[in-house]
């Protein structure tokens, strides 16, 4: 994987997406979805392909139209472009697979909000060419799958005893019910990522819930558009700060100015006075 | 369905909490609660926000979208709303009361892609609420929101001085906290 990472920037975007920056599992990105559509490995398996459809679509979208959207609009163009391929996907998945719509309910519409398709846009997407762009939704989008995936395979084997609808576990054992409930959505990736604490897998969740949300959107490296937002405030804060301090350079200047004229004006009287004490 | 406007309240607020039982605004839920302040004054602008959200959001869909048939654009629609009603919110609360802008502003930007707001908008829409049944069911929601945050909060400044096995530090007892509360949420279920 290593020689391929270095040869082959498709296969590289795929790998990043699914391991090295799962956004589930590592950047604990997209949580609201993972949380509540984990009741089984089948609606995991759904909302993951379906916001996989949305990624690949709107990173190929943006990234067609990045040198076309003019930078101080970029946020609101994005939402546009993310909510309109969500609207399909959520009349596409009414028409074609009305369970799955009706077991996602009102999440397919909320794919919009979903920081994942938003950072992608923002972090890669707006900067690079449609074609490692849609890799690099395609890999973000199957590490999405795979991490939701495996949380409603978890939940319901423990929950229901089953997987995929089918009966696994014996009858006598009786399932815990809890898990497929909403507490053990929680609890499940709880699990998840005290094995990945244990295993010594470093990921950004301590620091996300340690260092608190305000300011680490910002400077995470997919920067979603809340920390767009906290950014912008900075940047406003920064340029007012700015311009503060060139007022202030520009007033002290013009103070050494009125000063220099004064001396000036003082010298020339002075001078005056001289010529006038000679004469 | 008796759509008196305190069951309205009672089960967006504690039989369907937004946080632990929908699963909405996770982000912030456990990025914010660290301590108990912050997580009051965004709930304290969640409120804000959701409430007029929804109000703003009826209105629309009721004399704007659904007379003209746009009901498939509810998505775009909403989620603009909401991103421009935010950044209104905030210019006006700026200009007027310089303290509640102090209190609840850098929480503001960061509502604006809070899925809770747009949820509540979209399960306004789904349960066929008017006008005022909105105002009721965002309001609701919002002190839900508040009341979890802050509990969490509470839980989280005792957990800081609790000596943890290492890898259950940081986000693992954070979320088994969650669910706990969860659990006791669950309990609301009876009162519907």
């Amino acid at each position: 994987m290593n020689k391929n990472q270095n040869q082959n920037p498709y296969l590289e975007r795929l790998y990043n997406g699914l391991l090295k920056e799962n956004p589930v599992l590592v950047l604990m990105l997209g949580m609201c979805p993972a949380l509540a559509v984990s009741t089984s490995a089948s609606n995991g398996l759904g909302m993951g392909l379906s916001t996989t459809a949305v990624l690949v679509l709107s990173n190929l979208v943006i990234s067609l139209l990045r040198k076309a959207i003019p930078d101080e609009v970029r946020l609101p163009a994005f939402i546009v472009v993310v909510a309109t391929l969500v609207t399909i996907v959520e009349l596409v998945t009414q028409a074609y697979i009305p369970a799955l719509y009706a077991a996602l309910g009102i999440y397919i519409p909320l794919i919009v909000v979903n920081c994942i398709i938003l950072g992608r846009a923002e972090a890669y997407a707006s900067k690079n060419g449609p074609g490692t762009s849609i890799f690099d939704g395609l890999g973000m989008g199957l590490g999405f799958t795979v991490a939701l995936t495996l949380a409603g395979l978890i939940r319901e084997l423990i929950g229901a005893g089953t997987v995929f609808g089918n009966q696994v576990l014996p009858a006598s054992v009786e399932p815990i019910g809890i898990f497929v409930k909403a507490p053990g959505a929680f609890m499940v990736f709880a699990l998840i990522i005290i094995v990945q604490n244990a295993l010594g897998i470093k990921t950004r969740q301590r620091e996300l819930v340690e260092e608190g949300c305000t300011g680490q959107c910002a400077t995470c490296k997919i920067s979603c558009a809340t920390g767009e937002a906290v950014q912008k405030a900075r940047d406003e804060k920064k340029r007012l700060e700015e311009e503060a301090k060139a007022a202030a350079i520009a007033a002290a200047k013009a103070a050494k100015e009125a000063r220099d004229r004064e001396k000036a004006a003082a010298a020339a009287a002075a001078n005056a006075e001289g010529k006038e004490v000679q004469k | 369905m008796n759509n008196s406007l305190l069951t309205i309240l009672i089960e967006n607020m504690l039989i369907n909490n937004v946080v632990l039982i929908q699963f909405l605004g996770i982000c912030s839920f456990l990025g914010v609660s660290k301590q108990m302040k912050p997580s009051a004054s965004l709930g304290g602008a969640v409120i804000f926000v959701i409430t007029i959200a929804s109000a703003v959001a009826s209105l629309l869909y009721d004399f704007v979208l659904e007379p003209l048939g746009l009901d498939y654009m509810k998505t775009i629609v909403f989620i603009l709303v909401i991103a421009a009603l935010v950044q209104v919110v905030e210019m006006f609360l700026k200009k007027t009361s310089p303290a509640v802008y102090k209190a609840l502003g850098i929480y503001l930007p960061l509502i604006t892609t809070n899925c809770a707001v747009l949820g509540v908008a979209l399960t306004n829409v789904q349960n066929d609420y008017n006008f005022i049944e909105s105002v009721v069911a965002g309001f609701g929601t919002a002190l839900g929101y508040t009341i979890a945050i802050v509990l969490l909060a509470g839980i989280r400044s005792r957990i800081n001085e609790a000596d943890l096995p290492a890898p259950l530090r940081g986000a693992p007892i954070v979320l088994i906290c969650a669910a706990l509360m969860s659990i006791a949420f669950m309990g609301f279920a009876g009162l519907s």
